[in-house]
């Protein structure tokens, strides 16, 4: 039976270590709503995410107060919106319209985020792929809680370098609709290589088309209580850290695990996939960065950087792995500059550069996020960091993202305010060289070869 | 049957237990089992409770219980076994 110590030892992981569940994400397919008439189109998707998702907000309360574990954030995904409205959009603007109806459904069932405003161009884009991404700049400033995500590239066909570059555009454009707010609209725009179509994470959360009609994802967090752990195995080798990161890893996927199969139980709704992923937020106690310093760096971005990283996501890997029946998504540790408290303090003091942090991207979830640059960056300078950081995902067959923040009329080493979970940032440098003729070429950069490994 | 866990947490007083298991008579919740252990001054106080007989739904016993533990000065929590089990046995 269950004895007291563990039970305290649960309980401080919640209440002084910042352990929760990030989010639980109901996965939908809007695919039955494509229609001819972009009125009808509108409405049936208006209606059946309000359907499926009307007690969303409720049963994940419930699921709160039942184990006494916060989950943070409550969001829904949909099919790519390229797809659904290829039928009936003509124009962005038409597009826009499905924006509005999406923000319009997310914010009535009472969501933080709705993430599907999206595009996969990995090879081509179609015309309404292209239509959706150049609405987004629009769609983004006039909705509150929609997220867009485009995928660039993928190990499989290569890299769509058209796409790259119009995301460049696109990237400066949306900052530009939206720098009475220091270009938030930026925040809630990703770019991916190799994108899952299970990830429960904003904002490149949509529903992929290999999914079922309804499925519920749950992110788990947790770099206090990682952290918490490790401090009491200073100085121990490698062998005792690793154990540490594995079994501590283990624990809290369990809670997403637990609070995912619950929230399948009372919504009705199957349960996918359990994203193992070290996610922080910008409250004190809750940074990757401060792991990584636990595991003996002075800050994050010193040299054993890249190395300390690696060992951290693939340990908590190991340990999640064994936690959760289906595991899937982004998986791996967050490293969000404006997101973490000890990431912001690395720029700050000059020990993280953008390169370092491209480095990184190479052995962790994800990539470049949640980066504030200079808002008179170049677009096709913003196109080229796209491109490297698509280059490693392809290459190494894995997901990489960017989600860079040119902010308007801010320079290097200013502040931003983005608020909430999104934190803030110290305008970080760009390297001021130009790939303008790079970027020029046009067409696609082939799939790589998936032999001679080296 | 599901089990609950219900914590006490705070500066030991009189009448703790006796405040507590009142209230869980009155609601026809029966005690498993309570261990109790000081922890760097703090009282700590561990039931495992079945609560099928109770009609009251579960986040009102919650609130409840969080009633009781601001009236005595200390912290009361109620959380389902589950999520003990689910961390802490494979």
């Amino acid at each position: 039976m269950i004895n007291i110590f563990e039970v305290a030892e649960t309980n401080k992981m919640i209440e002084k270590e910042n352990l929760d569940v990030r989010t639980i994400t109901l996965g939908i397919s809007l695919l039955d709503c494509i229609d001819g008439d972009l009125s009808r189109t509108n409405e049936r998707v208006y209606e059946k995410i309000t359907a499926l998702a009307e007690r969303l907000v409720s049963t994940g309360e419930y699921i709160e107060a039942e184990f006494g574990i916060p989950i943070v954030n409550k969001r829904i995904s949909v099919t790519p919106v390229s797809l659904i409205g290829g039928a009936s959009c003509k124009s962005p603007d038409d597009f826009v319209t499905l924006a509005k109806t999406l923000d319009r459904a997310g914010r009535a069932v009472g969501v933080n985020f709705i993430g599907g405003y999206s595009a996969l161009v990995s090879k081509g884009m179609t015309k309404a792929d292209e239509a959706l991404i150049r609405s987004i700049p629009q769609a983004l400033a006039e909705t509150e809680i929609v997220c867009s995500s485009v995928n660039l590239a993928s190990t499989k066909t290569g890299m769509n370098m058209d796409a790259v570059r119009l995301m460049g555009e696109v990237i400066k454009e949306t900052a530009e609709h939206t720098k009475d707010r220091d270009s938030l609209g930026c925040a809630k725009l990703v770019v991916f290589c190799n994108a899952p179509d299970d990830n429960p994470f904003m904002a490149g959360a949509f529903h992929g088309v290999t999914e079922a009609d309804a499925v519920i994802n749950v992110g788990v967090s947790g770099p206090g209580v990682v952290k918490t752990a490790l401090t009491k195995v200073r100085g121990e080798s490698f062998e005792v850290l690793c154990e540490t990161i594995k079994k501590t890893a283990f624990k809290v996927t369990r809670v997403g695990q637990l609070v995912a199969k619950e929230a399948s139980r009372l919504l009705e709704v199957p349960f996918g996939i359990v994203d193992l992923s070290l996610a922080p937020t910008p409250a004190v106690g809750d940074s990757v960065a401060d792991i990584l310093r636990e595991i003996g760096l002075e800050h994050a971005g010193a040299p054993g950087t890249t190395a300390a990283l690696a060992l951290l996501n693939d340990q908590v890997k190991k340990g999640g792995v064994m936690a959760s029946s289906y595991v899937g998504g982004l998986s791996g540790a967050f490293i969000p500059v404006s997101e973490d408290q000890g990431m912001i303090d690395a720029v700050t003091a000059g020990a993280l550069t953008l390169e370092k942090l491209e480095a990184m991207t190479c052995v962790c979830s994800v990539g470049l996020d949640m980066i504030a640059i200079p808002g008179d960056t170049k677009a096709t300078t913003i196109s080229g960091i796209i491109a490297d950081e698509m280059a490693i995902g392809m290459i190494n067959q894995k997901t990489t993202a960017v989600r860079l923040i040119p902010v308007v009329g801010k320079n290097v080493g200013e502040k931003v305010e983005f608020g909430g979970l999104l934190g803030y940032a110290p305008v970080m440098p760009v390297n001021p060289f130009s790939c303008d003729a790079f970027m020029e070429r046009g067409g696609r950069i082939p799939a790589p070869i998936h032999s001679f490994k080296n | 049957m599901k089990k609950s866990i219900i914590t006490v947490v705070g500066k030991d007083t009189v009448g703790i237990i006796a405040k507590v298991c009142t209230y869980l008579a009155e609601q026809d919740i029966n005690i498993l089992d309570i261990s109790q252990t000081i922890v760097q001054d703090y009282f700590n106080m561990m039931m495992i409770v079945d609560m099928s007989g109770t009609k009251k739904p579960f986040q009102e016993v919650i609130g409840d219980l969080n009633a009781i533990g601001e009236q005595i000065g200390v912290v009361i929590k109620c959380q389902l076994e589950d999520i003990f089990n689910q961390m802490h046995r494979i």
